[in-house]
């Protein structure tokens, strides 16, 4: 620190090792204070903070170098020198730049060996970069990694970022690949939990007992093979949030620990009588209906009630529109970038093969078809041989062989494109057919050879489809 | 004659010009020593109405802490002098106000060692 008197660590190393010499390396601002409230030692990153160097600062009152919002009426030395504990605020200080920087603002108190305070170390973290990231999560077509500007996302991003600041439990549906975990760390990230730790875990990955111990922990003793202390996942998640991927997989008796940890917050490990309060948000997710679940006593009523507090649905690839376009465009951004490659586009082809996809995987699905894409192309442009052959597939069945070898074939094809894009939950197949019946009738425009060359079908088995569904004229049926 | 605000906390000048809940003002005469000074306790602790309160007085200088970028453009462009940055006891900037060396960014407050 001082030329004249070097801080030293001592008794960690062989050799004493130079304060200055780690404190000027960290990235965060670190100002240590006397008793009484006077600066001692500013690191490097704390002169860039202030504009103030170390030999400027010291011996000065903080409030004169620090500069921070907190500094005339809550000053966090305050607390700290009444025991409080380490103090950590969100602040902002302005620095001799004239600037208003952005600051988490945490402060300890340090002891000598006898426990008497000989001064206090504050630690200030930059929030600027967050800042910025902040605004572009707050543009719509983005949040936390996850890209879309389609009315339905537009939406769900606009609600996001007031659920995050909430400590409310989440529940998380969609269908696989949709970006449920990537959801779930965007919440945590834009958190005041967001210094705390992001613990996620499958509820499905693992049997029963192993996940009760992983959850909970256990005691030294609670069962053959436990030889140590376990903390479990809850408490490793303590400040922070802890991510219930695949809840609908949880077993029946866990489903009641989680239950009762909702309601008052402690966890009882296994072999333990005693229970250790823990501070957790829950985020949950998974791609089962949880009401079906409820309906055929397979996930509890009270839990479901309890996880949907704020329920969050991403809607799968196929309702979302215009937004295909802009993930292929960001997906190949990115991964031309990862792999340097000169890829500049799609071909028109493997455009329109791409958009007419079903992507039953969701974005997950479409991100690997790119990947592959980008990784086989030597050109400039993606072309259609590049795409995986199920895709293309798809694509040529769609265009639609001729009746004849479909008839041989077994004639009740149907092309795989329409199953993805139009079957919803609770759609019988029956109503699905006659939608897709109607669709290529709407398509052919009511050229009925057309449609039956559509939908990969017979002019025959179409006329008695029409028939059977009521879709003829009156005077044909 | 020149008019003088200094945005004070106690004794001192305040470390952050938004935060100033109490404000010193002087007028100083041609010879530099200050003939009339009286403190004002502002409702509430704003930069905003600090500057406001700096144009109705028609302050021709400003001395003060840590000030945000745009509330000192805009001062500077009302025509006041602006001596920000300035870490100082109320009593040590008046007198170097007096003796025409207070320059932006002068710390002239004691510093103690008692680490």
């Amino acid at each position: 620190m001082a030329s004249t008197r070097r801080a030293l660590i001592s008794g960690l190393f062989r050799h004493p090792v130079e304060c200055a010499a780690v404190f000027n390396d960290l990235p965060d601002a670190l100002v240590f204070l006397s008793p009484d409230r006077r600066v001692l030692y500013l690191n490097r990153a704390a002169e860039v903070l202030t504009g103030l160097s170390d030999p400027e600062a010291r011996g000065l009152p903080c409030r004169h170098v620090v500069r921070s919002n907190m500094c005339s009426a809550q000053c966090p030395v305050d607390d700290v020198a009444r025991d409080a504990g380490p103090v950590c605020r969100q602040a902002d200080v302005i620095n001799r730049d004239r600037q208003r920087v952005p600051v988490r603002l945490c402060c300890v108190t340090l002891r000598d060996l006898r426990g008497a305070v000989v001064g206090f170390m504050e630690v200030l973290e930059d929030l600027r970069p967050f800042e910025a990231l902040e605004t572009r999560k707050g543009q719509a077509y983005q949040f936390g990694g996850i890209v879309g500007r389609s009315p339905a996302m537009e939406r769900l991003f606009a609600v996001l970022p007031g659920i995050a600041q909430t400590d409310s439990s989440v529940l998380i549906t969609g269908e696989t690949g949709t970006g449920k975990d990537f959801l779930a760390e965007a919440i945590h990230q834009l958190s005041a939990r967001s210094k705390g730790p992001f613990v996620k875990v499958n509820c499905g990955a693992l049997p029963e007992t192993l996940l009760e111990s992983e959850l909970f922990g256990h005691q030294k003793g609670a069962f053959t093979g436990a030889t140590e202390n376990k903390p479990g996942r809850f408490r490793l998640a303590h400040n922070g949030t802890l991510f219930l991927t695949e809840i609908g997989d949880l077993p029946l008796p866990l489903q009641v620990k989680l239950l009762t940890f909702l309601d008052d917050h402690v966890i009882y490990p296994l072999g333990s009588t005693k229970g250790i309060r823990v501070d957790v948000r829950i985020i949950a997710a998974t791609h089962r209906d949880l009401q079906d679940m409820v309906r055929e006593g397979k996930f509890r009523q009270d839990l479901l009630y309890r996880l949907n507090v704020v329920r969050v649905h991403i809607p799968p690839l196929r309702e979302r529109g215009e937004d295909v376009r802009l993930l292929m465009d960001h997906f190949l951004a990115a991964f031309v970038s990862d792999f340097h490659k000169q890829i500049k586009g799609f071909s028109k082809d493997a455009l329109k093969c791409l958009l007419d996809y079903p992507y039953p995987g969701n974005v997950r699905e479409l991100k690997n078809i790119i990947e592959y894409a980008v990784n086989v192309c030597q050109e400039e442009t993606i072309q259609m041989h590049h795409l995986p052959s199920y895709v293309t597939e798809i694509s040529v069945k769609a265009a639609g062989p001729s009746p004849e070898v479909r008839e041989r074939d077994g004639g009740e094809v149907l092309p795989e494109e329409a199953l993805g894009a139009g079957v919803g939950k609770g759609v019988s197949w029956g109503v699905m057919e006659r939608r897709l019946i109607l669709d290529a009738l709407v398509r052919a425009k009511g050229r009925r050879g057309r449609a039956a060359q559509i939908l990969g079908w017979g002019r025959s088995t179409l006329w008695r489809k029409m028939k059977q569904h009521g879709l003829m004229d009156g005077d044909e049926g | 004659m020149r008019r003088v605000v200094i945005p004070v906390r106690e004794t001192e000048v305040a470390p952050r010009f938004d935060l100033a809940a109490e404000v010193w003002i002087g007028l100083q005469g041609p010879e530099g020593s200050f003939v009339e000074e009286r403190t004002v306790v502002l409702p509430q602790a704003s930069a905003d109405h600090l500057c406001q309160l700096i144009l109705s007085e028609g302050a021709q200088v400003l001395v003060c802490g840590g000030i945000e970028q745009k509330y000192y453009e805009y001062l500077v462009w009302k025509k006041v002098r602006v001596y920000d940055g300035v870490i100082a006891t109320l009593a040590s900037a008046k007198k170097a106000l007096e003796e025409g060396t207070l320059t932006p960014g002068a710390i002239l407050m004691a510093r103690h060692f008692t680490g």
